[in-house]
């Protein structure tokens, strides 16, 4: 246990942000378009773009609602503004009542009730730069390590992720949880062949729904008749020397470290015990990005073997490079060199401190390679049909 | 870690049946762990491949990091190439279930 603290956003409802964005957010896709436009004329806002939001049912529907809500009321996020067409299955002002019960601060406008886009925009515009303005009042403040939830993630794996970046992450991940913070594992279908070893650090409950998660996965495969081999690992996981789910998730699950593990979630649920968390998201990175980060994730660290530039809207994205080669021939891309483990230069303890130190560099405002770049990737995990 | 005497290479576990490479590995070249006969390289072996350590007998479950990654095809010799041209996966295999009821598939 340390001292450390980062300079955060206290918001109203309790949680701390990194970031003080000002979010546009369509409540459907028929929305988009006016949506871009609003960002156009006000580029300081972040504006989202998504092929979902109607004609959806369900568990699937409640879903999509719920990460929207999520994301929007992620404190990252100063306010938000919602742009709902008007006949919407995810009606725009039932959104907004579900982002305001979390305590953040949002208003909203319909394409329809406004009499067309011209309007709309104009509408938007004044609201946009009226919460800019109210966020720009908001100052940074001491915050204690404990206040962060940290999303962790692998894109693009290969034969060195479970050898180098991984077990470095792992390491920060338990600097996070001895600070009292929360860290999120997840990917589930990464799991599989591994569930066990979580498993054994789990009470019964938790175990149990952990099972339950993974039978899930192989459920679907069963139902799709299908071996995941090949969309997962993918073809360049093979290249880069995976062999098989169980030698990716036995790699994967590393991430997480070694503590307890505390809780397991759905898809864009946020985590009511902090410390070490399992969320059940595909391992799709843009989907389980948007779906730890609609769960509350302030900063998420991303490790990569074979070299991806994601990055959140809303959030900073730590890239870990598994493997020096990618580094180099990547480097505008990539934050952190664990390939340096097995290059001999640095100890797995001394990679796993250098994140750490991004986590709270980052929280206090350093823009990883991702943020900088400009990355604003977003997508939310489908659970059923559109009808 | 667990290194090859030339660091070339790193076995996870001792008792495991696989060994990652660190570089591109030519084939031929021997690599030996902690004193044991060393292993000669039936192919090239990519950085980040692995390769086994010993035979594995056909159908075996394979071992990295003291877990089962897998399953063998065929009979392994040591030294040989491990990957998906002789293991597979033992989960997540759906194509194994049981086939679907086509006749009610193409019902309209």
């Amino acid at each position: 246990m340390s001292d450390r603290t980062f300079l955060g956003y206290k918001r109203a409802n309790g949680t701390v942000g990194v970031r003080n964005h000002v979010v546009v957010l369509p409540s459907v896709m028929c929305a988009n378009h006016v949506v871009e436009l609003i960002g156009r004329k006000v580029p300081d806002v972040i504006t989202i773009g998504h092929p979902t939001g109607c004609s959806q049912v369900g568990a699937d529907f409640e879903q999509t609602k719920r990460t929207m809500a999520g994301f929007a009321a992620n404190p990252n996020v100063a306010a938000v503004l919602i742009v709902g067409l008007g006949c919407e299955t995810n009606e725009s002002k039932a959104l907004a009542e579900e982002i305001a019960a979390r305590g953040q601060r949002v208003e909203v406008i319909g394409i329809q009730e406004s009499g067309g886009t011209t309007e709309t925009i104009a509408r938007g515009v004044a609201i946009a730069q009226g919460l800019l303005r109210e966020a720009a009042a908001h100052e940074r403040t001491e915050c204690p390590v404990s206040a962060l939830i940290v999303g962790t993630e692998c894109g693009g794996s290969d034969g060195f992720s479970g050898i180098t970046a991984n077990p470095a992450l792992g390491y920060s991940s338990d600097r996070i949880v001895a600070e009292g913070g929360t860290v999120i594992l997840a990917e589930v279908p990464e799991l599989v062949g591994a569930e066990h070893l979580l498993a054994a650090r789990a009470t019964e409950p938790v175990a149990a729904k952990l099972y339950e998660m993974i039978e899930r996965v192989e459920a679907r495969a069963r139902a799709m008749h299908v071996d995941i081999r090949g969309g997962n690992p993918t073809q360049g996981n093979i290249a880069g020397g995976l062999t098989t789910i169980e030698e990716k998730s036995l790699g994967a699950a590393y991430k997480g470290g070694s503590t307890a593990l505390r809780e397991v979630v759905e898809y864009a649920e946020r985590p009511s015990e902090r410390g070490l968390v399992v969320m059940d998201t595909p391992g799709q990175d843009i989907e389980q990005l948007t779906g730890m980060i609609a769960g509350g994730a302030q900063v998420v660290v991303f490790t990569t073997g074979r070299g991806t530039p994601t990055g959140s809207p809303i959030a900073p994205v730590i890239k870990v490079a598994t493997n020096t080669t990618m580094f180099e021939r990547m480097r505008e891309n990539m934050d952190v060199n664990a390939g340096t483990i097995v290059d001999g230069s640095r100890t797995l303890e001394q990679v796993g401190d250098e994140i750490f130190d991004w986590i709270i560099e980052a929280a206090n405002g350093r823009e990883p390679a991702a943020e900088a770049l400009g990355f604003r990737d977003f997508a939310i995990n489908r659970i059923g049909p559109s009808f | 870690m667990p290194l090859s005497e030339d660091g070339a290479a790193l076995r996870l576990m001792d008792d495991d049946d696989v060994a990652v490479a660190l570089r591109p590995l030519a084939a031929g070249a021997s690599v030996r762990f902690g004193g044991g006969p060393g292993v000669s390289l039936a192919t090239a072996i990519p950085t980040g491949h692995k390769f086994a350590t010993r035979p594995i007998a056909g159908g075996a479950l394979i071992r990295k990091y003291g877990q089962v990654i897998g399953r063998a095809t065929g009979p392994i010799a040591a030294g040989e190439h491990v990957h998906v041209h002789n293991v597979e996966g033992t989960r997540g295999r759906g194509d194994l279930a049981e086939p679907f009821d086509k006749l009610r598939m193409t019902r309209a």
